[in-house]
């Protein structure tokens, strides 16, 4: 494998039974890059990112992350990503710190008492650890699952909208997480629908329309005053447009 | 893959002794049948009957245990985060597997010895817990792997039973056959043909589960 590689996607298509929801989609993360996905409901966010997480398998294509090949090689490479998706995959009848050691066991994650308790004080959880997940309000749970994500300390992040449903307080713990994820050179591809806040968090954007790439472009290529914009005419125009 | 396997196994049995939404249900079910059939039937057809009793109380009983298994995997999709996981599927199918052993091995623990003494038959039988440990080990192997598919169907409470008691079919009637001597006092030799046949068919539903166990759980 190539250490330096990050995430290579050719052709992939996918589809439930007729319907389309992937369609031929080309993608270059670099290592240590993020890529932020936007894109109304169904546009195929959520498939692409299940993909390259190699939880679903494309209908056509092929990707590599870290020089891994996704379908090839997707045990060894469900160490060295994550998915954080619309569900928490936490159980409800367990503590959160139950929920993270479950994890950190089926992962192997090396000291997992000391990772466990910086995940979760990164998280603001640390007051809750002992709390059912049941019992937990929306956004604690949100952030608990972030906690399960990030335990394994991954290389690869594949985050699908980690601040829908939070409260302000709550969504500015997360963002200051995923700055710092950023800073520590990890990979990221963010899937949301907040235009201010992807910009700020993505060094190069894509815009996915009915599960075709409508616009793909650096951030340095695109003022944020304009951005609004310029998806809103992708949208419309449902056609494939390019910055420079 | 074993620290996986145990993981898997510890979160079953922590989930189910803090609800014990399962067992309970379970065990008052099988309690009723071997409670009614004594009555139904007196003591003195006891091993013409009794075997009949036992295994229906156990098999049927099972189903309703078995379908919990995967229901709260179903759950805040941590199916999808099990599968995430980076361990080979066939691992999560033995540890889900060893979660549902253990709970059928509960309910025999549980319900054998009224059995026998509801109809006056010794407490003691080392060769009927083999018989038992081979039977529910069957039960255990097809069971998890149809619950897997029961649940993601909408009708999953009576898909389970459709699917498993079919196929489940011949460890029950093995079971039966290798009980009713048991409890008429036959020899380990008598038994041997009924053993076997339960342990192959052990092995077979084990291997074939590990192997069809990752498609079953794909979307």
């Amino acid at each position: 494998m190539n250490d330096g590689a990050g995430i290579a996607a050719r052709g992939l298509a996918k589809r439930y039974g007729e319907r389309p929801a992937l369609r031929g989609i080309d993608l270059d993360v670099g290592r240590g890059q993020t890529l932020v996905c936007f894109g109304p409901n169904g546009a195929g966010k959520t498939t692409l990112l299940k993909i390259l997480a190699t939880l679903i398998k494309p209908t056509a294509g092929n990707f590599a992350i870290g020089g891994w090949d996704g379908r090839r090689d997707a045990v060894m490479l469900r160490r060295r990503l994550t998915l954080a998706g619309h569900a928490t995959y936490l159980y409800d009848d367990l503590t959160v710190a139950e929920n993270l050691r479950f994890y950190g066991r089926m992962y192997a994650v090396p000291d997992l008492e000391q990772r466990l308790g910086e995940v979760a004080g990164r998280l603001g959880l640390t007051p809750r650890l002992h709390d059912r997940v049941g019992t937990l309000s929306h956004g604690l749970q949100r952030r608990a699952a972030l906690a399960r994500a990030a335990l394994h300390d991954p290389e690869f992040y594949f985050l699908d909208e980690p601040e829908t449903g939070l409260d302000p307080e709550a969504a500015a713990i997360v963002r200051a997480w995923l700055v710092d994820i950023n800073k520590q050179g990890r990979t990221m591809v963010v899937a949301t629908h907040d235009l201010a806040r992807g910009l700020e968090l993505a060094d190069s954007v894509i815009v996915l329309h009915r599960g075709k790439i409508v616009f793909q472009a650096r951030c340095e290529e695109i003022k944020p005053a304009d951005f609004p914009k310029i998806y809103a005419a992708c949208l419309r125009a449902g056609g494939g447009q390019g910055a420079g | 893959m074993l620290a996986s396997l145990w993981a898997i196994f510890r979160k079953d049995l922590l989930r189910e002794l803090r609800t014990k939404e399962t067992i309970v249900a379970v065990l008052v079910f099988a309690l009723l049948v071997v409670v009614i059939f004594s009555f139904a039937t007196g003591t003195g057809v006891t091993t013409d009957v009794a075997p009949g009793v036992l295994w229906v109380a156990l098999a049927f009983g099972g189903v309703i245990g078995l379908n919990r298994a995967f229901v709260a995997e179903k759950e805040n999709a941590c199916l999808e985060g099990l599968r995430l996981c980076p361990v080979d599927h066939a691992v999560i199918y033995a540890g889900k597997l060893a979660g549902s052993l253990t709970f059928l091995l509960v309910l025999a623990v549980v319900i054998t010895p009224i059995f026998l003494a509801l109809f006056n038959l010794p407490v003691f039988l080392p060769r009927l817990a083999l018989i038992i440990v081979l039977a529910v080990l069957g039960f255990a192997a097809v069971g998890t792997l149809f619950a897997a598919l029961a649940v993601n169907t909408r009708a999953r409470d009576i898909m389970l039973p459709i699917l498993f008691l079919p196929v489940v079919s011949p460890v029950v009637i093995a079971a039966v056959k290798a009980t009713a001597p048991v409890l008429a006092g036959a020899s380990w030799g008598e038994l041997a043909t009924w053993l076997e046949i339960l342990a192959a068919f052990d092995v077979i539903f084990i291997v074939v589960g590990a192997l069809v166990f990752e498609f079953v759980i794909e979307e």
